[in-house]
């Protein structure tokens, strides 16, 4: 569903990688992996749309991506995205209306990362850790959603945060759904389809 | 798509309640701006009556202008920008209710001031009604443009003082018929035909102005 060719990319006018080319299907997952500055973030922004391949393209169910694929893309960068002035739940309940869905079980979403008693807690209090389990809740509530692309989901968290990531991955996968995740750390999601993607050799 | 436009709005004016503070500096600034010149020009009512337009244009520009780099800043950092760029709805709204709730926020609180500091200027009541109307048409006009400027300057170092040049030049024509609908007002001319060409500047940057802020923010978070 997802296919790249001849990918490259760049970063300030430095060549990243080029010549990429991997297909994913459904139930795929694939796991970029490659040492710091190698382009793994830079490859996930090009993949949400965010910024443009120096050369190659990008197509999702055949067709390049466009305004139809944002609609069936859920992106989660490196930063939460999550404002210090509004509490847990508006957070969360925001960004669900900003990806155009209701923001009906958004309480269990956030029982689902373990956070639910922060549900009404500005998030300033927040720890970094916490702010990243506002972000990944939104998992929890992107069932339908079929491309899954996660900049490092398991930074700052916990042992119990990386399984609840775990959880929510494995069962969007054995429905159907994709996901292309950045890790320096071991990933050990239960997947019918597993690749790994090594950028920067 | 009408549903993200409501969620922005809503957002946004939710945080301004909550940093009450930067909402009042801005107003605050406008006052004290405005109430300055008289101080440092002196008492002739003449003089005060002919200037008054002026001062309190000057002064909204500028008030305007202060709160504008933290339109877009704030959700570039927390990484909220980026969220709205991949959403499906069209960013184009977005950009525009975020203008919306900067000018309820901004604009809409310096207009209702306005005539208080008309009084300040010995401005009849009808030149103070054409102040509010032509601040009602012409401050929204000020956050459309300041919002193409805030996103071209966004991540910029030292940013404020280019977005300044930038969109400051922009303004004139605001400021020049702004103030004119009320010095017109003063000796005798029909003001309508200023508050018209206002008119005609808000619906050609509400289209204008979303879609270059658009581009521009495309061009930061790439």
């Amino acid at each position: 569903m997802l296919e790249t060719s001849a990918l490259a990319c760049e970063r300030g006018g430095l060549p990243l990688f080029a010549g990429l080319g991997f297909a994913l299907a459904a139930g795929g997952l694939l796991r970029v992996r490659g040492p710091n500055g190698a382009g793994k973030t830079t490859l996930l922004r090009a993949l949400a749309g965010l910024s443009r391949p120096a050369a190659g393209t990008i197509r999702w169910r055949g067709n390049p991506i466009g305004d139809d694929y944002r609609r069936e893309m859920l992106f989660l960068g490196h930063a939460p995205g999550v404002k210090d002035e509004l509490t847990v739940l508006e957070n969360l309940g925001f960004a669900v209306r900003l990806s155009g869905r209701e923001n009906g079980e958004c309480g269990k979403a956030l029982e689902r990362l373990g956070i639910a008693r922060l549900a009404d807690l500005p998030a300033r209090y927040l720890s970094q850790g916490q702010r990243k389990r506002v972000a990944l809740a939104r998992l929890a509530l992107s069932a339908e959603i079929p491309l899954w692309l996660l900049d490092e989901p398991y930074a700052a968290l916990d042992v119990d945060g990386i399984a609840s990531v775990r959880d929510l991955c494995a069962a969007h996968l054995a429905r159907g759904g994709l996901v292309v995740l950045t890790s320096h750390q071991d990933v050990d999601i239960a997947a019918a389809a597993m690749q790994a993607l090594d950028l920067g050799n | 798509m009408a549903d993200a436009f409501l969620a922005v709005l809503r957002r946004d004016l939710q945080i301004a309640l909550r940093r009450k503070g930067e909402v009042l500096n801005v107003l605050v600034f406008f006052i004290v701006v405005a109430s300055l010149l008289p101080l440092g020009i002196g008492p002739e009512p003449n003089q005060l009556r002919a200037m008054a337009a002026g001062v309190v244009w000057i002064a909204a520009a500028l008030a305007a202008l202060l709160s504008l780099p933290r339109l877009f800043a704030a959700d570039y950092a927390d990484g909220t920008l980026e969220q709205m760029l991949v959403a499906p709805q069209p960013l184009a709204l977005v950009v525009l209710a975020k203008v919306a709730a900067h000018w309820l926020t901004t604009g809409l609180p310096l207009a209702v001031a306005a005539p208080l500091i008309g009084l300040q200027y010995d401005l009849p009541a009808d030149a103070l009604g054409l102040l509010l109307a032509s601040l009602l048409i012409g401050t929204p006009v000020l956050s459309l443009l300041g919002a193409a400027g805030a996103a071209l300057t966004l991540g910029v170092r030292g940013g404020g003082a280019l977005l300044g040049l930038l969109v400051l030049p922009l303004f004139v024509p605001v400021l020049v018929f702004g103030a004119g609908a009320v010095t017109s007002g003063l000796t005798g001319i029909n003001p309508s035909s200023h508050l018209s060409l206002l008119g005609a500047f808000l619906a050609v940057c509400s289209l204008v102005g979303p879609w270059a802020a658009c581009a521009a923010l495309r061009v930061a978070l790439d």
